[in-house]
């Protein structure tokens, strides 16, 4: 009995995460306490989640019943390697967050520390118990609790009233995520009453029914991933919550569900339909395009990664989609590599996202700014962020040899090399698709130098900036972890897709990790002669090349270097705001892709004793989906209140009439 | 790994960094001759650079690392970049570490890096043209990516030197899809390289400029490497060109001694190449910066429309 399982220790860090919670509630308003012992304790058992969930790939998969809850209801647990794999991101992704969070917080900011850190670690609890549970009551419950929680950490500065509007829109959101969901589980039951995920895998459903409940969840799923047309909360939601928070939703949140779209349709349907993977490929282009676009205009340097998550997103979906259209036609081998590139990315968004978020609440700490027009020149003041952040921003970007473009290299390996599907409609299609993705990954390229251009590099926009104080020590060491996760990801692709591989083993019985173990240090998806990409040896030539040119240059000639004001083509007049503002490296892009935004311009005429130049950029979807939508309920909500007079008699009528109805409709 | 390998991969990039700046002189030359104006010699480029090399390098007193490090960065990039491409030799031992998407991603690395040194001093000039040298690299990436895709649906490979070994050696076949792609990426050539219509490599009117207002700020060493890595780009590029539709003469694995004949092959090509180049930049005018993105659009959709023929007609 004492045998101790894989299980059992994922079980105790939730527990401990519990305890530290409850232990930040005890010290309420103990800063020093919460930040310096409960955070990184956290953070430490975020490392044993991961160590646990690296063992737990490879293992057979493991079940455990927890009596939480109704009595002839428990929690039913289970471990096998899709849920190792995400546990193993969110462990290592957590790390690094709990690590920076430790030397984060300051007094006075809403939501009073101790609390902060109940929150906090609840939110990883439940994150950790949605992607471990095995029943439809366990996951929705967990599910709720990782909404809830994270609502709290969003409205942490509950103060300001925009953070408030924030928050209420994105519960609105995740709450209707979670009634769909529900929904998707009473179909997949199929009627049986019984609602493990044991008997929902037993089901053979329908092509009708299977069909719904896969819409039901990629409509529950994606209001939590923020897809198109579900995305309105993530670029509110995300620049009012504190940093950390932002991170971990950004980077580990979405990826639940991320992952509940792979337990649903590889794992708890049994049909696998193409259409679908065309579906999840449509939403997810258009998601793609649409977050970078947006992402490319912004001002404001959270919303600015906000809306580059909404664009992972859809790449996420697109790789998903391939997946889904490989293994409906049982090209197995095939769907491994585009199931391979889509947790490739889910590892490596989880690192960057995260990083780049911590990244801009130190910023925010140093100056107190998130207006991109009033930063500029950090680089100088804040070495450790800028570097460190360098390296996010180049992943990001997709370049070579981060962890970023080795997903996007997979992605497009699966998508050039789609051997003769059957249907000549798709077969067409690829290559419209891949050209949509090579664009979305150079735009991200462009709103990445704009995001890190503006922030660091130019000369500081306000005096202030040059008083701009360095990450201290706790949020120096959360962010080289993710730093060094990010490089990790770019120069050891063929090791991490070992890990890789049981999943896909799992999902899809297929996997690259015997194919790639064979070239070694080149990362070679079928034969070195289709395609190979080794980036130690791409980081080595470049390097090679950088030192030997300087070398070269300082033995041939000399390294005389002069100092001096720029030279500017002469015009000695320049000031700090006449560099390009991050309005100005939208422009192009608003022209450009003009039909996206629904822009307000307002123009200064020449009699106007104050000109003012104002561009309001807003999406379609708010004006004609959303707007309505609220003006509905509004119109609904004044019918009903129409009934509430306030007079108790009234009322006592009202429940009167409704015993009535039920007896009527109980009776007959 | 074999001798014969390493032979080809050393000489590659020598080549390369020494016929680089040739290959600009060249096309500066005929320029000029096409122009009505007595040309320069076809070494001005070397003076330069040796000149350059000479001088005291001039930085602005709050410049970061960044700016330092960028044009080592881009030279190296490039030189990776003319190392990997098979000009004179299939038998590459660098070619497997970067297929055709890590070459792309390659150019991209470059361009972000230069464009990052280009906003760290803070003038309008520098950002200004870090945000037009984004902006034409946002529209050509993918354009070049989808070129390279219509050569790697043919030889059912990403890898360069299989594209290069299946199109030089098949049998005489016509691919409908090559001649969208060709035209496109003449098109994506001449804005990456910085050339007339998109960009004009003679000009310093500031209005106008792109890569010279990237590397405005840039003095001795500095720009010296910076102009060698923009020769560089434009060798690795034509080569890129030669390699995709007229890869003949390039020595394979087996046969190392073709190398001989590889050679003057590659000169050949280059020097009709140069020629047809300053043909079409002495032929057409510059347009407005802001036609510079339906242009690239253009060459865009004529490559996707590539690719889409290629599977139309290629089943």
């Amino acid at each position: 009995m004492t045998h101790w399982l894989l299980i059992d220790g994922m079980l105790v860090v939730l527990a401990g995460w519990l305890l530290v919670g409850v232990a930040g509630v005890l010290a309420l308003r103990r800063l020093d306490l919460v930040s310096h012992v409960l955070f990184p304790l956290g953070g430490l058992l975020g490392l044993l989640l991961c160590g646990l969930a690296l063992a737990a790939l490879t293992s057979t998969p493991e079940v455990a019943v927890l009596p939480i809850g109704l009595p002839s209801l428990p929690f039913h647990l289970r471990l096998d390697s899709l849920s190792a794999y995400f546990l193993m991101v969110i462990g290592a992704a957590s790390a690094g967050v709990s690590a920076f969070a430790a030397g984060y917080f300051r007094k006075g900011e809403g939501t009073p520390p101790g609390l902060l850190c109940l929150e906090y670690h609840a939110f990883l609890a439940s994150m950790v118990g949605v992607v471990l549970a095995d029943d439809a009551y366990a996951f929705m419950v967990l599910w709720e609790t990782m909404a809830l929680s994270s609502f709290f950490l969003v409205t942490a500065n509950h103060r300001i009233p925009d953070v408030r509007s924030a928050g209420y829109l994105y519960i609105t959101m995740a709450h209707i995520g979670a009634i769909t969901l529900l929904l998707c589980f009473g179909v997949l039951q199929a009627g049986t009453g019984d609602y493990t995920f044991a008997n929902m895998r037993a089901q053979a459903l329908g092509p009708f029914w299977a069909s719904v409940a896969f819409v039901l969840a990629v409509c529950g799923f994606g209001a939590k991933a923020g897809v198109l047309p579900l995305h309105v909360w993530l670029p509110e939601a995300h620049p009012a919550a504190p940093s950390p928070v932002s991170a971990l939703m950004s980077g580990v949140m979405l990826n639940t569900a991320i992952y509940g779209i792979l337990r649903v349709c590889l794992d708890l349907l049994q049909l696998r339909l193409w259409w679908w993977g065309g579906l999840l490929l449509a939403i997810g282009l258009t998601t793609a395009l649409f977050g970078v676009v947006f992402a490319s205009v912004q001002t404001d340097m959270k919303r600015l990664l906000a809306y580059s998550s909404i664009e992972n997103m859809g790449l996420l979906f697109v790789g998903m989609g391939l997946t889904l259209i490989f293994a409906g036609y049982d090209m197995l081998p095939m769907a491994a590599l585009a199931l391979t590139a889509t947790l490739y990315h889910v590892a490596s968004h989880a690192c960057f996202k995260s990083l780049l978020f911590l990244g801009t609440g130190s910023v925010l700490h140093a100056t107190s700014e998130r207006n991109l027009g009033r930063l500029g020149g950090l680089i100088r003041t804040m070495p450790w962020v800028g570097w460190l952040t360098l390296l996010g921003v180049l992943a990001s970007a997709g370049l070579p040899p981060m962890g970023g473009f080795v997903s996007e290299w997979l992605l497009l390996q699966s998508f050039l090399f789609a051997p003769g599907l059957p249907v000549p409609l798709l077969t067409m299609l690829i290559p419209v698709v891949a050209a949509v993705i090579a664009l979305v990954s150079a735009l991200a390229g462009y709103t990445m130098v704009k995001f890190f251009g503006v922030i660091f590099l130019g000369q500081p926009r306000e005096d202030k900036l040059a008083q701009a104080h360095d990450a201290g020590l706790w949020e120096r060491t959360g962010m080289v972890w993710l730093a060094m996760g990010c490089v990790a990801l770019g120069l050891l692709p063929t090791q991490f897709i070992q890990l890789i591989d049981p999943v896909t083993q799992q999902l899809v019985h297929a996997g690259l990790g015997a194919r790639v173990a064979k070239s070694g240090w080149l990362l070679a998806p079928n034969s070195l002669e289709q395609a190979s990409y080794g980036p130690v040896i791409f980081l080595l030539g470049i390097l090679g090349c950088f030192a030997l040119a300087f070398l070269m240059v300082r033995w041939l000639y000399h390294g005389r270097m002069r100092r001096g004001p720029p030279w500017a083509c002469g015009f000695p007049w320049g000031t700090a705001r006449m560099q390009d503002t991050a309005e100005g490296f939208g422009q192009p892009i608003r022209q450009i892709f003009e039909p996206f935004f629904v822009m307000r311009r307002e123009l200064p005429t020449p009699f106007d004793d104050q000109p003012k130049y104002r561009v309001v950029v807003e999406d379609h979807f708010w004006r004609w989906l959303y707007v309505p939508i609220i003006d509905l309920a509004n119109y609904l909500a004044r019918l009903m209140s129409r009934m509430q007079q306030g007079r108790i008699s009234v009322y006592l009528m009202y429940s009167f009439l409704t015993l009535v109805a039920t007896l009527l409709a109980v009776l007959r | 790994m074999s001798f014969s390998g390493l032979l080809s991969q050393g000489l590659e990039i020598v080549i390369a960094i020494a016929l680089a700046p040739l290959l600009t002189g060249w096309v500066n030359q005929w320029r000029a001759w096409l122009q009505n104006r007595s040309a320069p010699s076809l070494l001005q480029p070397y003076r330069m650079l040796h000149k350059l090399f000479n001088k005291e390098s001039m930085v602005a007193d709050h410049a970061s690392r960044l700016f330092r490090s960028a044009p080592y960065v881009k030279f190296g990039c490039m030189v990776l970049a003319c190392a990997i491409i098979p000009t004179l030799s299939t038998d590459l031992p660098l070619a497997p570490a970067a297929d055709a998407i890590a070459l792309v991603g390659l150019f991209a690395l470059a361009r972000v890096f230069i464009s990052l040194a280009a906003m760290d001093i803070g003038t309008a000039f520098g950002t200004m043209g870090a945000r037009r040298e984004m902006l034409v690299g946002f529209l050509a990436e993918p354009a070049l990516l989808m070129v390279l895709f219509s050569a790697s649906l043919i030889s059912h490979s990403t890898s360069l030197t299989t594209i290069v070994e299946t199109l030089a050696h098949r049998e005489i076949a016509i691919y409908p899809g090559l001649p969208f792609a060709g035209v496109a990426f003449v098109m994506v050539s001449l804005a990456e390289n910085a050339r007339v219509p998109v960009d004009n490599p003679a000009t310093h009117l500031e209005l106008t400029m792109l890569h010279e207002a990237l590397i405005l700020e840039y003095s001795g060493r500095h720009l010296a490497l910076l102009e060698w890595a923009a020769s560089l780009k434009l060798f690795a590029y034509s080569c890129i060109g030669l390699a995709l539709f007229f890869p003949w003469g390039v020595a394979e694995a087996q046969a190392p001694q073709a190398m001989l004949l590889a050679l003057p092959a590659l000169v050949l090509k280059l020097a009709i190449g140069g020629f047809l180049l300053a043909l079409l930049e002495t032929l057409s005018a510059k347009m407005r910066i802001f036609r510079v993105p339906e242009f690239l659009a253009t060459a865009f959709l004529l490559a996707v429309i590539g690719m889409l023929v290629h599977l139309l007609l290629a089943r």
